[in-house]
């Protein structure tokens, strides 16, 4: 499922295999070990998360969801809240070596991160939940909405655009793009170990991050439902 | 004062006529029952579109009507700005996608009708965006910076609320306060026509759409809902 490669300071958290790496009850339990086996480590640098293959990931495994019909659909999504959390709660610096495309949640476990390198060729991000019918809960709007600018956030929930690695470069999305998935990678690489040079203090790291993006820790440990805004304008009760 | 078309499954909203198109109570009660109308029969549209003839989009708020009766100018006041929250809260709760073809100037209110669209859409041969208040000493209330906030990139907004910055269309584009610029008035209202009829071969599930803006545009909505409360007597009979 994920395999975690410590080297020298730095961690590399791979996701494994040539599938769409989707999110289920197991596949997060594995990764949520890997973000504690870095977060126990008293000397850890930073972490890069990365994909082999040609998917970082689909989002959420909804054959899972189709196989396990007695399991209330809330609880892969607070599952999944909760990794989001975890990435926002680790104290080093964390950047998504995205090698592939990422879409729904795949695209949300990419923007938890603090930094985001893009392959620059057969990528693409895409949040596909409008063009499925799907809303998004208060802790995952939260998250997305943190991390991107206004007229890029507006494309990507509002419009399910499809971002090519230049179009997110250009939105702002991700913060460099190289030629293939080893460059990419080796690009992530080295960006870690000049943060890991900075020598930062963990807690203030962690402490900087939260303040930077405030309410969004809160609203995903939070939980709530997918729920219905309240529309005020009596005209829009028709 | 404005009419109502539908065109290609979309609806057309146009500010009619050759003058500044400032907001008053009568017509921004015209213009809601024309967004009513729009929400009733949103199954049957892809999209609506809010333009203007002559050339302003809009100039803002009446300052002439606030003034007609000096002994009620401060009555006046607290209605044109409630009235103008209901205009506001009544686009952003829209059951369609919203396109602005600014068609001409638009400052201050106009300015804030703009922004609360979805997309906006700019002619190139004439107008320009002014957030004006600083230059005529009006202050803007919490709900209008919170909008602001969520749909102007962080880095304009010194110059646009406090520099009183006007925005050709060009500039516009390249500060992302427009989607796109076209020559004419004409070519700018057939750009949003043909951007609402790709969005309609979409088929998003409009109640989800509706529950993404609102999701998205959650501090905004919840601002302007302050704003709109029924507090007074008086405002909550209008």
């Amino acid at each position: 499922m994920c395999s975690v490669e410590k080297r020298g300071r730095l961690y590399i958290l791979t996701l494994l295999g040539e599938g769409d790496h989707r999110f289920n009850p197991c596949t997060i339990d594995a990764i949520s070990a890997a973000l504690q086996e870095v977060q126990d480590s008293p000397d850890a640098g930073p972490l890069v998360t990365t994909n082999q293959g040609r998917y970082f990931s689909n989002g959420l495994d909804l054959q899972w969801i189709s196989q396990n019909p007695d399991v209330p659909l809330s609880t892969l999504r607070i599952k999944f809240e909760t990794l989001l959390a975890s990435f926002m709660r680790l104290r080093v610096p964390t950047i998504a070596a995205i090698c592939g495309h990422a879409a729904a949640g795949g695209f949300m476990l990419a923007l938890a991160h603090d930094y985001r390198f893009m392959r620059g060729d057969r990528s693409v991000l895409y949040m596909s939940e409008l063009d499925i019918g799907l809303k998004f809960s208060k802790g995952f709007m939260a998250a997305i909405r943190s991390k991107l600018m206004p007229g890029t956030l507006r494309d990507v929930v509002l419009g399910a655009r499809k971002f090519s690695a230049r179009m997110a470069l250009e939105g702002g999305i991700v913060d460099s793009v190289s030629a293939d998935s080893p460059q990419t990678l080796e690009a992530a690489i080295s960006e870690a170990q000049k943060l890991a040079g900075r020598g930062w203090k963990k807690e203030i790291y962690c402490e900087l991050r939260l303040g930077a993006f405030p309410g969004v820790l809160e609203e995903l440990d939070a939980h709530e439902d997918p729920y219905n805004f309240p529309l005020s304008s009596k005209l829009s009760k028709l | 004062m404005c009419s109502l078309q539908k065109r290609d499954g979309v609806f057309i909203l146009t500010l009619s006529g050759e003058g500044e198109h400032r907001f008053n109570p009568p017509l921004i009660d015209f213009i809601l029952s024309a967004l009513a109308h729009v929400n009733q029969n949103a199954h049957l549209a892809s999209a609506l579109i809010t333009t203007n003839d002559g050339k302003f989009f809009s100039n803002g708020l009446d300052l002439q009507w606030l003034s007609e009766f000096s002994s009620s100018r401060e009555n006046r006041s607290q209605i044109l700005v409630f009235k103008f929250g209901q205009l506001l809260t009544a686009l952003m709760e829209l059951k369609l996608p919203s396109i602005a073809a600014v068609c001409g100037h638009a400052s201050a209110g106009g300015f804030f009708l703009a922004l609360a669209h979805d997309y906006r859409f700019m002619r190139k041969d004439r107008g320009f965006l002014y957030m004006s208040e600083v230059d005529v000493g009006i202050v803007i209330p919490p709900s209008g910076m919170s909008i602001v906030r969520s749909k102007v990139d962080s880095r304009y907004l010194t110059e646009i609320v406090l520099g009183g910055r006007k925005y050709t269309a060009p500039m516009a584009f390249k500060a992302g306060l427009v989607d796109s610029v076209h020559d004419n008035s004409a070519k700018t209202l057939e750009a949003a026509i043909d951007a609402a009829v790709k969005m309609g071969q979409k088929n998003w599930n409009k109640e989800v759409y509706l529950q993404l803006r609102l999701s998205l545009f959650s501090e905004p909505m919840e601002k302007l809902r302050l704003g709109t409360k029924e507090g007074s007597p008086l405002l909550s009979r209008l």
